[in-house]
């Protein structure tokens, strides 16, 4: 007997009329955990009851605990005939289990019906009382922390980063079990709904069983994700990275820690004290980030595809793309050898070195390899049919646990999958897949499972068990602006087809021409210019098939369309003047008739590879001129919109000097010098580049319809507005002056196609689909100008034949322009400075002190330019971080003291700019406290000072009234805006004033105009926090760019 | 080929102020887009006709599901489905409960039913006002009497704080309730001429000086103190006739007033032809407001009985006030005149009423 849940209902408010005689409503509340349920006494009368029950108390275990939530029903009393249900409201109690997280939740509440959408709210208070001791606690594993975040939560610090967690849990589908036919919609949806909270909590349980078995405390980018498989069930699956997380609380403790100490004195290595135990350069001053490399290491990068098919009895799926096969790049150079030597013994005992994190500790991620992807088709076969021999698979409530040996489980597929991710990263002369993730896609009874992730070489550091002794820490001396685009393969031995040149940054080291990559781009990378959203779309009619058929032509179609994507990113990488693809997502959707593909993905220029060539158009045997002047045409068109893209994104790669291996790094700042010339700057290129003269001229022959098209494509993506850039990742290179002005949004898009259109037809709608809603956003969001729409998150999915939906979640933040260029002038590429991690520079701070205690006079020696300069800074920041702290323990105190609103108002900092769209700021005279979401895992000019828990809820919205209700856009706006205003409540009566890494995981809808019906699931998760302003931080400060490492520096120490 | 499914929905809800008026003044999609497009909007974004569409149907739908809560603005304050910064809720109470004076000159003193709403298709042809705008506007008001119509206290005071509503256009609504209230006369060919604002000073004279509450007689908390006139003072009212009644004091009167007002004005010889017809006109309007259907005809009295008459004598408007403070201040001289604070309390509201509605 762990714990004992106490809830107590407090008041319900804007009660629906449930009497239509009186207008009013004898509400009255059911608790309910597990079996155990209480009720509140009616109130009579009123559309605002009041209650104000006594605490119900529940003595649960501490499993029961990890997997049910709180149920609270609020019931219309009625005397005579069966009591009316009003609503539900299920509150996920994990946040209160764990120490670091919330304590209370307390709050109005939304009451939900699935049928009737929010009813009146309810104020409820709930408390968990753990008996006992922690370490028993642990045992269940309560208390191990889940994050949707992608990288390293800010407030935290990395002490180890285990790896890979997975699991998955299957089960009936309320919806298509017999008892359906007899219940009410609202009944079954309630038991999906329940049955969905149920198996996210055992699944939640159960990965936290794994990462206490590895040793950790905590998942980061924790994943999860529901199949629903229709007849043959659903399965709730999660993936996330298992780390041991330290919080950042007695930081000057820490920082004196003497483990931590000693950096190597590399006389010849500016940088290198701080990078070697992941301090990037990026210290407060402006600090070249480009610095210099000795150590001799390959470059590194390409893009791999593979689609491979499951071994299945029927082999399914070919393999495809330009992976390599089995010849991996293992006997790379010496150094490599020895590296991988280091981190090989962390990663071999793992079955699968995978991460989900896109974002890393510095110093973590040393080279990246490319893009590594496997996908299957496998054929869902009935469940209760023993009387087909051959069923594939068996529905168990646990897979895991009952059937290891059952070799065609859901797991073992998976396990397909990622063997052959960890294969292909091989291939790359990489040991490990990092910004991993898994989806699939169903339609009917085939099922595309796809895993995909980037093939990287990671430091050890993170890794090793026991304490990090001195000699292991430094694998290599890369600098960090471009270490992680040389190659980790072997250039003698490429995995596929690629050009290297030496690293435009050091000049050292083999890099690829192109680089693909499904991270983050790294903060401490070297980007010329700005970045873009690029996206590749594409649909393939195929015929409609049944069972094995069906899966076979759709396993066919599969590379083609993988083909084509990449096809497309290409070139409209290059028509961007760009070389580097950042947060790649490719999604392949099955639907009936059609397959639909969307490759999403952040451009941009990395200044270490090689300026790509332009697009040339070759025709078939020219002979006539007119044909001649067409192509001479659309040869100018590409290159003016070359010519074009390069401007707008501010593409201006520096002329490339030429220097002796050696000698001093150039001034960063050279690089803001304009290079206006748009063809390859290979004129430029130094005598140590083997590439040869103009490569790469991406030669696109249009001699059939497939290259037309893909040159119509090319040319209609129709540029992004004044004022506007766009990006799927967590930040955009060159912009880091963001106000406080962020919108978070979704937006849903449904079209009907007509009956028998070609593949360019489809593609052409699909492609004018995506770019108009784009459009569209863009036009919504046109009061935040200058902004970027960060996180552009598509997804699509064919709901049934003849219908595409496509939903964007992302969030737009206004940023101001003047300082952006002021900025820009002053440090040449220290464009990300800003956007950098607070976690990384919390590191990089603490070490700073290390080399200050430990070593006496680090300043002594002659160190490079960077250390001389950031340590002096290093000391200012010190003290006035600690009065940073100060300060910020004032706010919480009072924050904490009082309400989330009234926290607000402790610190009503000086905004930047005024805009409408703020939402800052808590209403007077209201008692709703602001909420804000953000798919990012950080909030501009703010710092997150507390995690309050995960927050993943799924929904379920159905209605028989579609039209009164305002059509299906009516429906859904409503639904929507319900979710919101649902994840807001929760978040604030757990006391926070934000969600961050939010994103909407599922949106099914379904629709039956003819019957006025409709319905829809949605699942979204995130991570409840705590920000308060740094805006006040700010102004204190003289210089600009320290002050603002500085103020990312402050605020965790709570 | 076809959108079937098109919305968007932020965190914190976008709402386009010009889209908004577009909305209340009743335009179809259609129509809101057309007018956006003159309005340049297109250009300014680089956005299509087709952008502009999707926009504007999916704010008609924000404001749809807004409006519900706009009908208690106080909800919308407390209310968790949209995140709303404060200066935006408060636009869009503003916007929501404002109206047209075309508008509210065709129901001002109406009784706010079923008929009368009826009736709105008329106004709408009449007024130019599409017929949504006015069943909006109409409802507005409406509401705001039967909530009002129930609440204790100052009328004014109640529908700010009911309404959130600003200052000025918490006085006009006070006014229409109370011209609803009392149904007065407005609508007659001979007070076309006034506006909505012209009534509305009236009504917060009349509240202020001959309601209930206007004096304090009440112990501060009653119901309708506002909205009825003062029974008492209207009984007391009837007292004033012996200004006209008995010749003396009419004729004491008279040469009160002539001798100060001699030599300053140039309509003296129109005034002092006309004073006994002017002064009977005024107190016979005191007199017979103790009867509700004289009290309906307050405003065309005035106008009748005294407006017009000045007004074919063409005086000017210095001459009307001379007029009435001298006429105002003699009586106080009269010997035998004894109702002193009546005459005051009367003749203060008059005097501003008279001087309000006295132009073209």
């Amino acid at each position: 007997m762990p714990g004992r849940l106490k809830a107590k209902i407090v008041a319900g408010r804007h009660l629906p009329v449930m009497d239509r005689a009186s207008d009013l409503t004898d509400a009255f509340v059911e608790v309910k955990f597990g079996n155990t349920t209480f009720k509140t006494d009616v109130y009579p009368k009123s559309l605002n009851p009041q209650w104000n029950s006594e605490w119900f108390k529940f003595e649960v275990d501490d499993e029961d605990l990890q997997d049910e939530p709180l149920q609270i029903t609020v019931l219309d009393h009625d005397t005579y005939s069966a009591n009316d249900a009003i609503g539900k409201v299920y509150i996920d109690i994990d946040p209160l289990l764990c120490s670091e997280a919330a304590t209370v939740i307390s709050g109005w509440l939304p009451i939900y019906d699935t049928i009737h959408g929010i009813r009146g709210e309810i104020n409820v208070l709930v408390k968990v009382d753990l008996f006992n001791d922690l370490n028993r606690f642990r045992q269940s594993s309560c208390g191990v922390k889940f994050f949707c975040t992608t990288s390293i939560p800010r407030c935290y610090r990395a002490i180890m980063v285990h790896g890979f967690v997975e699991e998955l849990v299957v089960n009936e589908d309320p919806e298509y079990q017999w008892i359906d036919r007899i219940r009410t919609p609202r009944a079954s949806n309630e038991a999906r709904q329940r049955l969905i909270f149920l198996m996210s909590g055992e699944l939640q349980r159960k990965i936290g069983l794994k990462v206490l078995e590895m040793g950790g405390n905590a998942v980061v980018g924790y994943l999860q994700c529901f199949d629903l498989e229709g007849e043959s069930g659903l399965v709730v699956r999660a993936i996330g990275t298992a780390c041991t997380l330290e919080k950042i609380s007695t930081f000057p403790a820490t920082a004196t820690h003497p483990n931590n100490s000693s950096p190597s004195k590399d006389m010849k290595e500016p940088g290198f004290g701080e990078e070697a135990p992941g301090v990037p350069l990026s210290s407060g001053p402006p600090t070249p980030l480009r610095a210099q490399t000795f150590s001799s290491f390959s470059p590194s990068k390409s893009y791999s595809r593979q689609s491979s098919s499951s071994d299945t009895e029927l082999s399914l799926t070919p393999k495809t793309g330009m992976g390599s096969g089995g010849s991996a790049g293992k006997e790379a150079g010496p150094l490599k050898a020895l590296l991988k030597q280091q981190t090989q013994s962390a990663l071999e005992q793992r079955e699968y070195p995978f991460f989900t994190l896109t974002i890393f500790p510095p110093g973590f991620l040393l080279h990246v390899g490319g893009v590594v992807s496997a996908r299957s088709v496998k054929l869902l076969d009935r469940i209760h049919n023993p009387a087909l021999g051959n069923t594939r698979s068996y529905k168990l409530l646990d897979w895991n646990s009952f059937t290891a040996d059952e070799p065609e489980t859901r797991d073992a597929w998976w396990e397909e999958i990622r063997q052959e991710i960890k294969s292909h990263a091989k291939a790359l002369g990489c040991h490990a897949v990092v910004g991993y993730s898994e989806s699939t896609s169903i339609c009917e009874e085939v099922c595309i499972l796809s895993a995909s992730g980037t093939a990287a070489i990671l430091s050890s550091r993170f890794m090793q068990d026991g304490p990090l002794d001195t000699e292991h820490r430094f694998e290599e001396v890369v600098s960090p602006g471009c270490g992680f685009c040389h190659i980790p393969y072997d250039e003698l031995n490429i995995p596929f087809p690629a050009q290297l040149t030496y690293c435009y940054c050091c000049r050292r080291y083999k890099v690829p021409d192109v680089l693909f990559t499904t991270i983050d781009l790294p903060t401490e990378a070297n980007v010329t210019g700005k970045g873009c959203l690029i996206q590749a779309r594409l649909c393939r009619t195929k015929k409609k098939a049944q069972g094995e058929g069906n899966a076979m032509a759709i396993s066919n179609l599969l590379p083609f369309l993988e083909y084509e994507l990449h096809t497309q990113l290409m070139n409209k990488l290059k028509l961007r003047g760009m070389n580097a693809l950042f947060g790649l997502r490719i999604q392949i959707s099955v639907g009936e008739t059609m397959l639909l593909g969307l490759a999403s993905a952040t451009g941009v220029y990395l200044t270490a590879l090689p300026s790509p060539g332009g697009i040339q158009i070759a025709g078939k045997t020219p002979s006539d001129i007119t044909y001649e002047q067409h192509i001479s045409n659309m040869q100018k068109k590409i290159n003016d919109t070359i010519t074009k893209n390069k401007e707008q994104y501010e593409i201006n790669p520096p002329e490339v000097v030429e220097e002796i291996i050696g000698s001093p790094i150039p001034e960063p700042r050279q690089r803001s010098r304009l290079f206006r010339s748009h063809s390859e700057s290979s004129d430029e290129v130094s005598e140590i580049d083997l590439s040869h003269g103009k490569k790469d001229a991406f030669v696109l022959e249009i001699d059939d319809t497939d290259a037309v098209e893909d040159i119509h494509a090319l040319l209609t993506d129709s540029p992004t507005p004044a004022g506007f850039y766009s990006c799927n990742t967590e930040i955009m290179p060159g912009i880091q002056n963001w106000t406080s002005a962020i919108q978070m949004f979704t937006s849903v898009r449904v079209f009907r196609l007509n009956a028998n259109l070609t593949n360019q037809g489809l593609n052409k709608i699909f492609s004018d689909l995506c770019e108009n809603l784009l459009k569209s956003l863009y036009f919504k969001l046109r009061s935040m100008v200058p902004c970027c729409l960060c996180h552009l998150n598509f997804t699509v999915a064919i709901p049934e034949d003849e219908l595409i939906q496509v939903a964007v979640t992302a969030v737009a933040m206004s940023f101001d322009k003047e300082q952006t260029l002021e900025n820009g002038k002053r440090s040449g590429e220290k464009t990300l400075i800003k956007a950098i991690t607070e976690n990384d520079e919390q590191l990089q701070f603490n070490l700073e002190l290390n080399a200050e205690s430990s070593s006496p006079n680090p300043l002594g020696s002659p160190k490079g330019l960077s250390e001389v300069g950031s340590h002096p800074s290093a000391r200012d920041r010190c003290s006035s971080w600690i009065e940073q702290l100060k300060l910020k323990a004032h706010t919480i105190r009072r924050g904490s003291v009082k309400t989330t609103s009234s926290m607000e108002k402790a610190s009503p900092l000086p905004e930047g700019r005024s805009r409408s769209l703020r939402s800052n700021r808590s209403y007077s005279g209201s008692s709703v406290a602001v909420v804000k979401m953000t798919p990012l895992s950080f909030i501009p000019g703010a710092k997150i000072i507390k995690y309050l828990g995960i927050i993943n809820m799924f929904f379920i919205r159905e209605t028989s009234s579609l039209r009164e209700e305002g059509g299906v856009s009516g429906f859904l706006h409503t639904f929507i805006a319900e979710v919101f205003a649902m994840v807001r409540a929760h978040v604030a009566a757990l006391g926070g004033n934000a969600v961050v890494s939010y994103s909407m995981k599922e949106c099914v809808f379904m629709e039956n105009p003819n019957k006025n019906q409709a319905q829809c699931l949605i699942n979204v998760s995130g991570d409840a926090v705590i920000f308060v302003r740094e805006s006040e931080l700010e102004l204190t400060s003289v210089q600009p760019q320290s002050a603002t490492t500085q103020t990312s520096n402050g605020g965790e120490g709570t | 080929m076809s959108v079937e499914l098109d919305v968007f929905v932020g965190n914190t809800t976008i709402m386009d102020k010009e889209v908004y008026q577009l909305w209340l003044n009743g335009y179809t999609v259609n129509d809101a887009v057309k007018v956006r497009i003159e309005g340049g909007v297109m250009e300014e974004c680089e956005a299509s006709a087709e952008v502009l569409l999707s926009d504007t149907m999916d704010q008609y739908r924000t404001f749809q599901m807004c409006e519900r809560l706009l009908h208690h603005p106080a909800k919308l304050a407390n209310q968790l489905l949209f995140q709303i910064p404060p200066d935006r809720q408060a636009m869009l109470i503003e916007r929501y409960y404002a109206f047209d004076d075309s508008f509210v000159r065709e129901v001002l003193g109406k009784k706010l039913s079923k008929g009368t709403k009826k009736d709105l298709d008329d106004v709408s042809t009449k007024t130019g006002i599409t017929l949504k705008s006015c069943r909006r506007q109409f409802d507005n008001f409406k509401r705001v009497f039967k909530v009002v119509e129930e609440l204790k206290g100052p009328l004014v005071e109640n529908i700010r704080q009911h309404f959130l509503l600003p200052d000025q256009l918490a006085r006009d609504y006070a006014a229409i309730v109370f011209f609803a209230n009392n149904r007065f006369e407005t609508g007659k060919k001979k007070l076309q001429y006034l506006t909505f604002q012209d009534f509305a000073f009236c009504a917060g004279q009349l509240i202020n000086n001959w309601t209930l509450g206007a004096v304090g007689k009440t112990n501060n908390m009653m119901e309708d103190m506002d909205v009825d006139l003062d029974k008492e003072f209207l009984q007391d009212l009837k007292d004033l006739k012996i200004l006209i009644t008995d010749k003396d004091l009419l004729d004491q009167h008279k040469s009160l007033v002539c001798n100060a007002l001699r030599g300053k004005t140039n309509v003296f010889n129109e005034m002092e032809a006309n004073f006994k017809n002017l002064s009977r006109g005024l107190v016979n309007i005191a007199a017979k407001l103790i009867n509700a259907k004289d009290v309906r005809d307050f405003f065309i009295d005035l106008v009748e009985k005294f407006i017009e008459p000045c007004r074919s004598d063409k005086w000017t408007s210095i001459d009307m006030n001379l007029y009435l403070t001298h006429y105002t201040n003699s009586a106080h001289i009269l010997d035998t005149f004894k109702h002193h604070a009546v005459w005051t309390r009367y003749m203060g509201v008059i005097k501003s009423c008279i001087l309000r509605m006295y132009h073209d």
